[in-house]
């Protein structure tokens, strides 16, 4: 693999730059792998550069219906935080984000990582409450998190408008000073590309149709538009198409896909330098370093698989945007764009093997799945390729619909939900 | 905005109903009797289709009765929408139909 350095960049600038190799290479579809990825987005190319990475297993295939990164990977709103509520997710989202630090350096690919901080608006007695429980249950787990009062939030954030003339004032907010964001088109390409030298096929434009089962019910292979593929272990991690995919080998899950909005400004010059988030009012906005200001919207009110959303969804944001943010009032929006994402009843994601041998699933992320991306693969290659869960995806299993263990993060996981 | 017909009110803007989710999941008899499976998949399961789908909607701003209706997830496209206890529809029917 070709590295990049300061040094390569002088080199190459002497060939006019035409000496860049492709990140990845165009192979063909082998007739067996040990193990086959459905779903190429960030989760599914984390998934298989730690198999390759940690594990050593390098005769692994992504594959990808559309093109990769093309799905919720390139359309969320790129936000990184581990403030959740209970100890498993917590141990979780935290895993990422420790990840996420020298991720850059691990794929020598730079995934624009930044920690500029995550606020979380308060605007009720009730949102004070639940965010100070919030800040001391991530405290105990070892998270940072702080108490804002509306001053500091100002101080934080000189955009906000924290007068008590505004339909909901801020009555405070929780800061997480180690959130922030990324390049999301970097993390699945930077993944891409370090799996690839190590031997992952990513099959792009190759949709499974089929996935076929032996006498005693384990997987024994995938049909494609491409062709057969034989092979013993499938990861599916296919978002909001996980439900229809999983269905292929007559697996009910516990997924609901709905649209979920996101919309970006026209560009303008740096001038908001951290991410703020309203659960209450639902915004949550960051600017990119293209200069769009990037708005998250809710999802609609019933499932659909139409990759847009209804109108009212966006205007209700920009409402809550145009209140907390007067300056960015007369800003005109470029472009809206929706994702079909997979919600799950307790609002916590599957990260489990399943009842049929040899078929593992990765889903379940709902709104807020892009945070985890790295440390979601890094444990579900564990699980793929040891056969168990490791230690922090352990009580993320899909047997706990069953159990009732539930991981009820229905509160703490932001918006939409 | 979809506009939604309600059978009993007529055709109203989606701002009116609430989504009731996935339609016909029945609450089993004997419930002291089930395990724990059983209620996990009338709880927690769902067929989450791409396609039609028959689901439950709330005309709640309205005649608060609960419906229920027949949509393509994929075009958000309300085939038919039927009063509650009324029989489930053919939906492979009904897309034939569509097809027509």
């Amino acid at each position: 693999m070709q590295t990049y350095s300061a040094l390569q960049l002088l080199r190459r600038a002497f060939g006019g730059h035409q000496s860049w190799e492709p990140l990845w290479r165009q192979p063909a579809l082998k007739p067996a792998y040990d193990v086959v990825i459905i779903g190429g987005g960030g989760h599914g190319l984390a998934t298989a550069y730690y198999l390759a990475k940690e594990h050593g297993i390098t005769n692994v295939a992504v594959l990808e219906k559309g093109w990769i990164g093309g799905g919720n990977t390139g359309r969320n709103t790129t936000i990184i935080r581990s403030n959740y509520l209970f100890d498993e997710s917590a141990a979780l989202y935290d895993h990422a984000v420790k990840l996420w630090d020298d991720l850059s350096q691990a794929l020598n690919y730079n995934v624009m990582y930044s920690a500029r901080g995550v606020m979380m608006l308060a605007h009720t007695v009730h949102d004070v409450q639940s965010a100070k429980r919030h800040i001391h249950a991530n405290r105990l787990n070892g998270v940072d998190n702080e108490w804002l009062d509306p001053e500091a939030c100002k101080a934080f954030c000189p955009e906000l408008n924290i007068s008590d003339n505004i339909r909901y004032p801020i009555m405070g907010g929780a800061l997480q000073r180690r959130g922030g964001t990324a390049r999301h088109d970097a993390v699945a390409w930077g993944y891409a590309r370090a799996a690839d030298a190590m031997g992952v096929d990513i099959i792009q434009n190759c949709e499974v149709t089929a996935i076929r089962r032996d006498a005693t019910g384990a997987i024994e292979a995938v049909e494609t538009t491409k062709g057969t593929v034989k092979t013993r272990k499938v990861g599916v991690v296919a978002a909001g198409h996980t439900s229809v995919v999983m269905s292929m080998a007559d697996v009910r899950m516990p997924l609901e896909s709905y649209p979920l909005q996101a919309l970006v400004s026209e560009p303008v010059k740096p001038t908001f330098t951290c991410v703020v988030m309203s659960n209450t009012i639902h915004a949550y906005i960051s600017q990119s370093d293209k200069g769009e200001l990037v708005i998250g919207a809710g999802t609609d009110a019933y499932t659909s698989y139409s990759q847009r959303g209804a109108l009212h969804i966006t205007e209700h944001t920009l409402d809550a945007i145009c209140e907390l943010f007067p300056m960015f009032r007369r800003m005109r929006m470029l472009r809206n764009w929706g994702g079909i994402v997979d919600v799950t009843p307790d609002r916590s994601p599957i990260l489990s093997k399943t009842a049929v041998p040899g078929l593992f699933v990765n889903c379940g992320w709902g709104t807020g799945g892009f945070k985890a991306t790295p440390g979601s693969g890094n444990v579900f290659a564990h699980t793929i390729a040891t056969g168990e869960p490791h230690r922090i995806n352990a009580p993320f299993t899909l047997d706990r619909f069953r159990d009732g263990t539930l991981i009820d993060e229905a509160a703490a996981a932001a918006v939409a939900h | 905005m979809l506009i939604i017909r309600c059978p009993i009110c007529g055709d109203r803007p989606e701002l009116e109903f609430r989504y009731g989710g996935e339609g016909h999941v029945a609450r089993p008899a004997a419930t002291e009797a089930l395990d724990d499976q059983t209620v996990a998949d009338r709880l927690y399961m769902r067929t989450n289709p791409k396609g039609l789908t028959v689901e439950r909607w709330r005309h709640v701003h309205g005649c608060g009765r609960f419906f229920n209706a027949v949509r393509d997830t994929v075009s958000d496209f309300f085939v038919t929408t039927y009063k509650a206890g009324e029989p489930r529809p053919d939906l492979d029917a009904l897309k034939k139909e569509a097809v027509r």
